[in-house]
This record gives C-alpha cells, sequence and structure tokens, in this order.
C-alpha cells in the first residue's frame, strides 16, 4: 500500500514536470520513447528503493507501443509489483495504450545493471555485485576482509555478508 | 463380478493425452498436442512440489540463514512451476492455467517425479533429495535450452542460473553434514539411503518423453545418467559417504503413481483455492 502511494506521488509531480519541460505536443515516435523512458526512471524496484527499474537492467527494449521488461529472478515476488508500478507510472503519465510484455530470454544478468545503479547500490549499503570469487568490499567501511555468512539473503537477489574489519553485516547483489 | 480386461502402457498413454468428453477412439489424433503439455506438465509438476516441500521448513529451519536459502529456493522453483504451468495451459488450450493445474487436479493427475514428493525429515534428509535433484535438473535445464520449443527454452536458461545455486548449496550440506560429526555423517547416509532409490526414475524414458524427443522439444534422459554419477559419486566420496549399490527402483510418478505423501501434500496446498473457488490476493 505504501509503496503505491509513493509512486503515486513520483509519477504526478513527474507528469507535472513533463508538462512545464515539454509544453508541445508529442508527434514524433523518438520523443515519445524518450518520455516512456523518462517515467521508467521514475519506477523504483519495491525491494531496492533507491534504484529504478532501468538501472536494474529490467527494462530491456521501448517503443512507442511496448514496454519489454524481464523478470530477475523466476520467482521474484517483486515482478509482479513492477511490473503493477509500471502500468501505474505509464497511465499516470498518459502513457495508457503502451503495453508492458515480458520477455525471459536472453535472461537478465546482473552484467545489465548500469554504472549509476551500481553506485546507488553501494551508497544503500548493498554491495554490487562482482564476479564469483572476485573481493567483495564492504560497503560502510570499504574493507575487503569479508566473509559470507549464507549464498541466500533476505532477497533471491541479494547473499548475506560480514565484515571483519568493522564487523558489520551486509548484503551483496549476487552476480546472476 | 466380470474381470476387466487389463489397461496396457499404451493405453494409459492415449488417455491421458484426452481432453475431457472426447472418445477414446480420437486418442491418435489427440496425441500430437498432448506431448507438449505432457512435457510441460511433468517440468512444472517437479518444481511445483518440491517447492511447496521446502516452503514447509519456512520458519522451521535450524537457523534463519538455512530458513532463507531454503525459502529462496522453494521462490525459484514455485517461479519455474508457475511459466511451465502456465505454459502447458495455454498448450492444452482448453481453459486452464497454472493456478487450476496446480489446485484443481487431484493426486492421479500429478505427474511429479516421486523424489520430489518425499517428506522433509531432517534436515540431512531435505538436503540429500534437493542435491539429487538439483544435480538432475541442472543438466536437464542444460540441455533444454536447446528445445524447439521456445517457451521451454527460454525458462531453462533462465531457471538454470538459480538451479546452479541449488546444486551448489545442497553439495555442500551433503559434503559439511557427510564429512562432520558421527551423528551428522549416520543422518546424512540415512537421507541419502531414503532417497537414492528415487533416483533411476529421474532418467526413466517412455512415450511421452520419446515423442517429445522426436519433435525436438525434449532430451534424452538416460544419456544425463553417466555426467549424473560422476558428480554425485565426486561429492558422495568427499562427504565420505558409501555410493549407494543399487537398490530396487521406485518408478511411476510419471504416470500418476504417486506415494501416500504427495496426497498429504496437496491437501495442504490445495485446501484454500478448493474451500473458496474465487478467493484472491
Amino acid at each position: 500500500m505504501a509503496v503505491a502511494e509513493v509512486h503515486f506521488r513520483e509519477n504526478r509531480s513527474l507528469r507535472a514536470k513533463s508538462r512545464s519541460a515539454s509544453p508541445h505536443k508529442r508527434v514524433s515516435t523518438s520523443l515519445d520513447t524518450s518520455g516512456i523512458w523518462d517515467v521508467l526512471a521514475q519506477v523504483l524496484d519495491p525491494e531496492v528503493p533507491v534504484v529504478s527499474v532501468v538501472e536494474l537492467g529490467i527494462v530491456r527494449s521501448v517503443t512507442a507501443e511496448t514496454v519489454t521488461i524481464t523478470p530477475t529472478y523466476t520467482g521474484c515476488p517483486a515482478t509482479e509489483v513492477i511490473e503493477r508500478d509500471i502500468r501505474a507510472a505509464l497511465d499516470a503519465a498518459g502513457y495508457r495504450s503502451v503495453r508492458i510484455e515480458t520477455a525471459l530470454s536472453p535472461a537478465w544478468t546482473t552484467d545489465w545493471i548500469t554504472p549509476e545503479g551500481r553506485i546507488k547500490l553501494h551508497a544503500y549499503g548493498i554491495a554490487p555485485p562482482v564476479p564469483r570469487g572476485a573481493a567483495v568490499a564492504c560497503p560502510q567501511c570499504g574493507s575487503s576482509d569479508t566473509v559470507e555468512i549464507s549464498r541466500f539473503g533476505a532477497t533471491a537477489c541479494k547473499s548475506l555478508w560480514r565484515c571483519r574489519s568493522c564487523a558489520e553485516p551486509f548484503d551483496l547483489f549476487k552476480c546472476h | 463380478m466380470p474381470s476387466l480386461p487389463p489397461i496396457r502402457p499404451e493405453d494409459e498413454a492415449a488417455a491421458r493425452t484426452l481432453p475431457q468428453g472426447t472418445g477414446a477412439f480420437d486418442a491418435v489424433a489427440e496425441l500430437e498436442p498432448g506431448i507438449l503439455f505432457n512435457t510441460l506438465l511433468r517440468l512444472g509438476d517437479d518444481s511445483l512440489i518440491l517447492g511447496q516441500r521446502l516452503s514447509e521448513w519456512t520458519g522451521h529451519a535450524p537457523s534463519v540463514e538455512v530458513d532463507l536459502s531454503l525459502a529462496n529456493m522453494a521462490l525459484d522453483l514455485i517461479g519455474q512451476a508457475t511459466l511451465f504451468l502456465n505454459a502447458a495451459g495455454k498448450a492444452e488450450g482448453q481453459g486452464r492455467d497454472g493456478d487450476k493445474l496446480a489446485f484443481h487436479r487431484d493426486v492421479l493427475d500429478f505427474t511429479n517425479c516421486l523424489l520430489v514428493e518425499q517428506p522433509n525429515g531432517d534436515f540431512a534428509q531435505t538436503m540429500a533429495r534437493q542435491f539429487l535433484f538439483s544435480t538432475w535438473q541442472k543438466l536437464l535445464f542444460e540441455r533444454l535450452i536447446g528445445s524447439s520449443d521456445a517457451r521451454i527454452s527460454a525458462v531453462a536458461e533462465k531457471a538454470v542460473k538459480e538451479v546452479t545455486y541449488h546444486q551448489e548449496l545442497s553439495a555442500e550440506w551433503v559434503i559439511r553434514l557427510g564429512d562432520g560429526t558421527e551423528e551428522s555423517h549416520r543422518r546424512m547416509a540415512n537421507g541419502i539411503d531414503w532417497m537414492w532409490r528415487f533416483v533411476p526414475e529421474l532418467f526413466e524414458m517412455d512415450e511421452v518423453a520419446d515423442a517429445a524427443i522426436a519433435r525436438g522439444l525434449f532430451t534424452d534422459l538416460a544419456a544425463l545418467r553417466s555426467e549424473y554419477d560422476r558428480i554425485v559419486g565426486a561429492v558422495l566420496t568427499e562427504a565420505k559417504l558409501d555410493i549407494p549399490t543399487d537398490q530396487r527402483p521406485i518408478l511411476g510418478g510419471r504416470r500418476g503413481h504417486h506415494s501416500e505423501h504427495l496426497g498429504h501434500l496437496l491437501c495442504t496446498m490445495q485446501f484454500l483455492p478448493r474451500t473458496y473457488p474465487d478467493a484472491v490476493w
């Protein structure tokens, strides 16, 4: 409930912003697409509400008619919430006719998380994904003296780690 | 009482592909669409039943980290089941979706392998089951990426990454418990012993699998066995566990012949949607 309300407010402010920024009537396809991308960039992941669905690589392609998204994990319960949030954001911004399609292949990978998304994850206290076996830096103190506590964390996309330097536990976004 | 003629395997196969309300003589014509439906149903039922089994641990696991790992694996499997069973419903074309197939079929209509319906037992028994199943599922999904059906291929490509985690995690637990204390070793040995008789069924080929291979949908399960034995053998050896000598295999899950345990599982899983058929979240 809280999530939906937050998004509703954001979407309204976004709509107001986009109205003031581009008072012209949308005519060209490329303009429409960039408008849709702007809307999507404001839709946050419900589990990690600092990164957008674009920064997570969930949005695969956008045309004037269709937004194609991909689930991160097969059983991720956030997938339905994300689709609902995107639908609400598109509707609120006037893109009622734009369809949302889900593509499973090619399978989502953490390589699709954008550099901005990685910085935001780190700032939020989640270590961004690193190749398996590589050193994991603690997002609190930066130390690489860290150890995995549990391969599965609070959500399917995260594992649980502990820093031996500052003794704080933290989440690692799993390389997937 | 007059005695009934024996039911032959080919009769069973033909009956299985019949849509409701169709006469027996239509069976041959209906066989083809039934192959995709049955292939998807088997894949979906394996994932669904094991996902439900694992979810029984939620809140009861030995530690919070283990609780999380079991719940996450359950979620992955239920996610796979949703995709496979929705696709099965579409292939069948009778208006059934994944929920209908999961919640409104009776025990005889489930086509999962017997391994996944086995009771959780203790944590070692659960991990023994997971290791034996996930090792097989990973080998299977690696091959199904090449399926001629785009849906099977896409789900396999997506899920194989998750199953790789399940396989590694369960292999590590088999080793840790097998090569642990006297008690943990005994429990893991008992777990492997309980589950081992259900392994041969994973590689069983029948008319549905053969027909699915002929259409490029599926892969030869029997051909996976040598690699499976190599992987399982290496882990059991590292775990200081004996590699079981062949017991008499128990088969029949793919044809709806289940152990008593599946009915109890379905009772819990299906109670709510059957009692309140229009209930939604």
